[in-house]
């Protein structure tokens, strides 16, 4: 496959359809402008800051852009809060979707055909396999991305971080944290 | 179209590998991949795109890596859309005295573009047919061009939880007809609706479905 890449590549830079120097920006933005600090931060935001946290519930895209996240994959977001009552698990059954702007790219778990096709008729399963017990009284609601419409979970807070600061809080949440395989 | 893409539902596709530490991209070709089909000319439509996906082969399907069914999806595209030849492809260079294109990003554009908000909703002159809270049957439909009505809800009972506004529609838009937006709803179907009596009963699924997919109960 590399040997294929390459030559597309420079099949298509001859013909002037892409620039390579752009192609450089592009890999370097998803390996270090976005990823799961991004959406960290929208979390710990929203644990701290209970008026962020009712415009995120309103109109995620907004709130989420306060904090300078924004961009394809992620034109129309919304969050959905875990709660004692109800956990949120996050997939895309017909490909693979996923919230760019505050995630980055999805684990090749997510995209791949297991967790595509089990997540929507086992998910308690699939959580178990990612070591997550639910309490026995919280129902699963899994959200299939058919749409153009990126879920992003609103983990619970963690009992016992009164006390830490919003930067903290951020170093506390995870990827899968906010797709929903695990509790924090 | 019922290929396995709409894998929803499905046994025996194996177990969930996740993997410690994981890198962003797993070969350096990845990167180039994506970044490709980022800057590519026939990026604009998204739903054509996952339409190419989706027409490879179902036995390939399930054996390639998410990048290698990018590969496959660009070079269809740029096939189709006549920006390579199938004999450039082969050779790796371009033909004598092909026109030479301007690259539609630049390095200098790729972060505006990156983070531009784009939007997929649009104004209709219809109203809503339905309502938060309304008891809806997703249509039994298997078209054979592209759809984002998995057929694991096809036929099933659900209830309307949130309006999204009226949206783009796939079925439409992938095959160059249009636009044609029309009014998406998040609809929650209960787990055992879905799965049968043996589900666990306080699970549910929720889709975002457009009006074409969905009839009153």
């Amino acid at each position: 496959m590399a040997l294929r890449v390459k030559a597309l590549e420079s099949l298509l830079v001859e013909k002037g359809l892409v620039d390579p120097a752009a192609l450089d920006a592009i890999v370097d933005h998803f390996e270090h402008k976005v990823g799961p600090r991004n959406g960290a931060r929208v979390v710990a935001r929203a644990w701290t800051d209970p008026a962020y946290k009712a415009r995120l519930m309103e109109d995620a895209t907004s709130a989420i852009a306060e904090l300078g996240y924004a961009g394809g994959q992620g034109d129309h977001m919304v969050v959905v809060e875990n709660t004692p009552k109800v956990h949120n698990l996050v997939v895309c059954t017909l490909c693979s979707c996923y919230p760019w702007p505050v995630l980055g790219l999805p684990p090749v778990w997510y995209k791949s055909s297991p967790y595509r096709s089990r997540a929507v008729i086992d998910p308690r399963g699939v959580l178990q396999e990612f070591g997550t017990e639910l309490p026995p009284e919280t129902e699963v609601m899994v959200w299939d991305s058919t749409a153009e419409i990126r879920y992003l979970v609103l983990p619970e807070r963690p009992a016992g971080t009164e006390g830490l600061d919003e930067a903290a809080l951020a170093g506390m949440v995870t990827r899968n944290g906010m797709i929903g395989t695990a509790r924090l | 179209m019922n290929s396995v893409h709409d894998m929803g539902g499905m046994h025996g596709l194996g177990p969930v590998a996740p993997e410690a530490d994981e890198s962003v991209f797993h070969h350096a070709w990845e990167g180039r991949m994506h970044a490709i089909n980022i800057a590519s000319p026939t990026r604009s439509n998204i739903d054509a795109g996952r339409h190419r996906r989706e027409r490879i082969p179902g036995p390939d399907y399930l054996r390639m890596t998410y990048y290698e069914k990018w590969y496959a999806g660009a070079v269809e595209g740029l096939l189709t859309h006549g920006l390579v030849t199938p004999d450039e492809l082969a050779s790796g260079k371009a033909a004598p005295g092909a026109p030479k294109a301007t690259p539609r990003l630049s390095a200098d554009m790729v972060e505006g573009a990156l983070g531009a908000r784009g939007s997929y909703l649009r104004e209709v002159a219809s109203k809503p047919m339905f309502l938060v809270g309304d008891a809806v049957r997703a249509r039994n439909l298997n078209p054979l061009g592209h759809t984002r009505l998995p057929r694991y809800v096809r036929g099933r009972l659900g209830v309307i939880e949130a309006a999204r506004g009226a949206h783009v529609f796939p079925d439409s838009n992938a095959h160059g007809l249009g636009e044609d937006p029309h009014h998406l709803y998040a609809v929650r179907f209960t787990a055992r609706e879905l799965w049968g009596e043996a589900a666990d009963p306080r699970d549910s699924v929720c889709l975002d479905l457009w009006e074409p997919y969905l009839e009153r109960a």
